[in-house]
């Protein structure tokens, strides 16, 4: 791991205007994914995983507004182009979605939005596009992929259609791919094949992912590392096995109690005390204090800062937790 | 496809029949049909019985049906009461000049607000977005008849460029089809960028920019097709109600189309140029819905198949 990694992120923040004052989506998030990597972006809904990656990508749209330090293979990607950033989006770094079914154009063939991939990169406009249309869906182990290009999204089952989309984020052969929950929509029986396929892809193509999730029995799965995200926030980023040893942030303690686990006997499952803050109105000091066991007085008044342990750890915490 | 076009054929004859049934009853609903057109005049009990057996009138029910479907499948919708011509043909000389009118304010109203709802919704909030939509409001408001008398006003009266009434060339065709254009015109505009704005916050649309389109692919291609399907759907109510006859329209410019005629028709009791008037402008709304079905087909795969 000691190469340069691929996506360096630092202190993004993404705000929206509402009537209610200026909500910040993700505020102060870094974190960084190196070659091959899978990373798991983890946390409750509305915690700012998925307005982090769009920011990534450059997608968050007006009014909102975002700023921070990307750098994507040694580019800082705030000063690129528009044009530039368009060619890197579904060429170097692709997205698949939460819900294959709205993800894909409903009114034109899977054929015909593949071959957009190839006729919006210059770079990749090589050789015939049905052709390489049809490789994309072999890639993702879609049966008789020719004829499959002719079929509409709704002819498609929902492991199948995400198989779609993920052979079109994989045509432009991208160094990464974001995936936003892409097993959330799916039947529980298609979701394995499709962390398999994932699991696959970075083995054969060297891809690295990030892995948007809210389930973390998938990251425990699938991901080198996880970054925990809580209120716009990011409060622990370890390698998978020490954080599901040793949790050293609170939250993320939390969430590991929330879990059902195999061969832990346990008459009922915990839960996180209290909802997420109001991103309008955040607490002073700590975002978790409130919903904190272990909060004391400091943590009501003092922001803590995401601090490094030197192990490849990372916790934003004034009393971290030591292992169990 | 085709067995959808099937379906879709058959139920628009099943309603095309529908349509006229209730039509030839809607005559006996209002009461005697005799009495009704001989109101007001002196009658006896004799001239009333003699004009019901002449029309036809003192045989049962059934049978008058079976006359008027048998005679309807042959293009005869019985003779006008006042002049004696076959109704249909009375009324299929003044179609001509109803779907002259309706073609030229429907491309008028599509080629204006097609572009101020793309724009409207491009620039969502924008000074050029409040405004239009603004006009579009105050264009949806206004009465058709003060519409129409002040483009009489402005561009007959006082720039001379139009005449005021009558037929003729395009000339005369231009004020009616504007004033008839007007509340199209405003509606489509908000539909088209309502529409627009619904589908460009839809997960597609974020996945074809992720995917590295260019915006104006994203936008013309993606957007615009799928926008497309609920404007299509008011586009072709609005042009069949112009097709049934735009009456006040007609009326402030003389123009002689079917509205005009048929409203004629209702003060003279002449029943059988209604009907004609009625079951004419039904079958060309029928036939445009199948039109419509059609193109619903054509452009979403989900109906095409289902």
């Amino acid at each position: 791991m000691r190469e340069p990694p691929l996506l360096e992120v630092e202190d993004l923040r993404v705000e929206f205007p509402t009537p209610k004052g200026s909500v910040r989506a993700a505020d102060g998030v870094s974190f960084r994914v190196w070659p091959s990597e899978i990373v798991g972006l983890v946390g409750e809904s509305g915690c700012g995983k998925s307005v982090t990656t769009l920011a990534l990508m450059r997608l968050v749209r007006p009014p909102g507004r975002f700023s921070g330090r990307i750098v994507f293979k040694g580019r800082n990607l705030m000063a690129l182009s528009e044009h530039e950033m368009r060619l890197l989006r579904g060429g170097e770094m692709a997205m698949i979605f939460q819900n294959p079914m709205t993800a894909l154009d409903p009114v034109f063939t899977v054929g015909d939005q593949i071959a957009e991939v190839f006729q919006s990169h210059p770079q990749l406009r090589t050789g015939d596009v049905r052709t390489a249309a049809a490789a994309v869906l072999e890639q993702v182990r879609i049966p008789n992929p020719r004829a499959q290009l002719n079929a509409y999204p709704h002819q498609f089952s929902g492991g199948m259609a995400q198989r779609v989309m993920i052979g079109m984020g994989l045509a432009g052969r991208p160094s990464l791919l974001i995936a936003d929950e892409p097993t959330t929509a799916l039947d529980v029986s298609v979701q394995a094949q499709i962390l398999d396929l994932l699991r696959a892809i970075r083995e054969k193509l060297h891809t690295a992912v990030i892995l948007i999730t809210h389930d973390l029995a998938i990251t425990a799965q699938l991901c080198d590392r996880i970054v925990v995200m809580y209120a716009g926030q990011v409060v622990e980023a370890s390698p998978t096995r020490e954080l599901f040893r040793a949790p050293r942030h609170p939250y993320t303690r939390g969430l590991l109690d929330s879990m059902p686990r195999l061969g832990h006997k346990r008459a009922r499952l915990e839960q996180i005390p209290g909802q997420p803050p109001d991103l309008r109105a955040l607490p002073v000091g700590c975002r978790f204090a409130p919903r904190c066991p272990r909060a004391e007085e400091r943590c009501r008044t003092e922001e803590p800062v995401l601090v490094s342990s030197g192990d490849g750890r990372y916790v934003r915490c004034h009393f971290p937790l030591e292992a169990r | 496809m085709w067995r959808y076009v099937r379906r879709r054929l058959v139920l628009a004859v099943l309603t095309f029949w529908a349509v006229s049934t209730i039509v030839w009853g809607l005559l006996y609903l209002t009461g005697d049909p005799v009495a009704i057109l001989l109101a007001g005049t002196p009658a006896g009990q004799t001239d009333v019985e003699q004009l019901r057996h002449a029309l036809g009138f003192d045989r049962p029910l059934p049978i008058q049906y079976l006359h008027f479907l048998s005679a309807a499948v042959q293009g005869d919708l019985g003779n006008s009461l006042r002049s004696g011509e076959p109704a249909l043909l009375l009324v299929s000389r003044r179609v001509g000049f109803t779907v002259q009118l309706a073609l030229l304010a429907m491309t008028l109203a599509l080629v204006v607000s097609i572009p101020v709802g793309i724009v409207s919704a491009m620039f969502r909030g924008s000074l050029t977005d409040r405004t239009l939509m603004l006009l579009s409001m105050v264009g949806q408001s206004m009465p058709i008849f003060w519409v129409g008398l002040l483009m009489i006003a402005v561009f007959a009266v006082e720039l001379r460029w139009f005449p005021a009434g009558g037929a003729g060339g395009i000339k005369y065709l231009f004020l009616p089809a504007a004033t008839l254009a007007l509340y199209p015109m405003a509606r489509i505009a908000r539909l088209v960028r309502s529409s627009l704005l619904d589908v460009l916050n839809r997960d597609y649309i974020l996945a074809a920019r992720a995917r590295g389109l260019r915006e104006a692919l994203v936008v013309g291609k993606h957007a615009l097709k799928n926008a497309a399907l609920p404007v299509i759907t008011i586009v072709a109510l609005q042009f069949g109600y112009m097709l049934g006859g735009a009456v006040i329209t007609e009326t402030i410019f003389g123009w002689p189309g079917v509205g005009l005629f048929t409203v004629t028709a209702i003060h003279e009791r002449d029943f059988p140029v209604v009907q004609a008037a009625v079951v004419l402008a039904s079958g060309m709304f029928i036939a445009l819905n199948f039109l419509v079905d059609l193109l619903y087909g054509w452009l979403d795969p989900r109906i095409r198949f289902s």
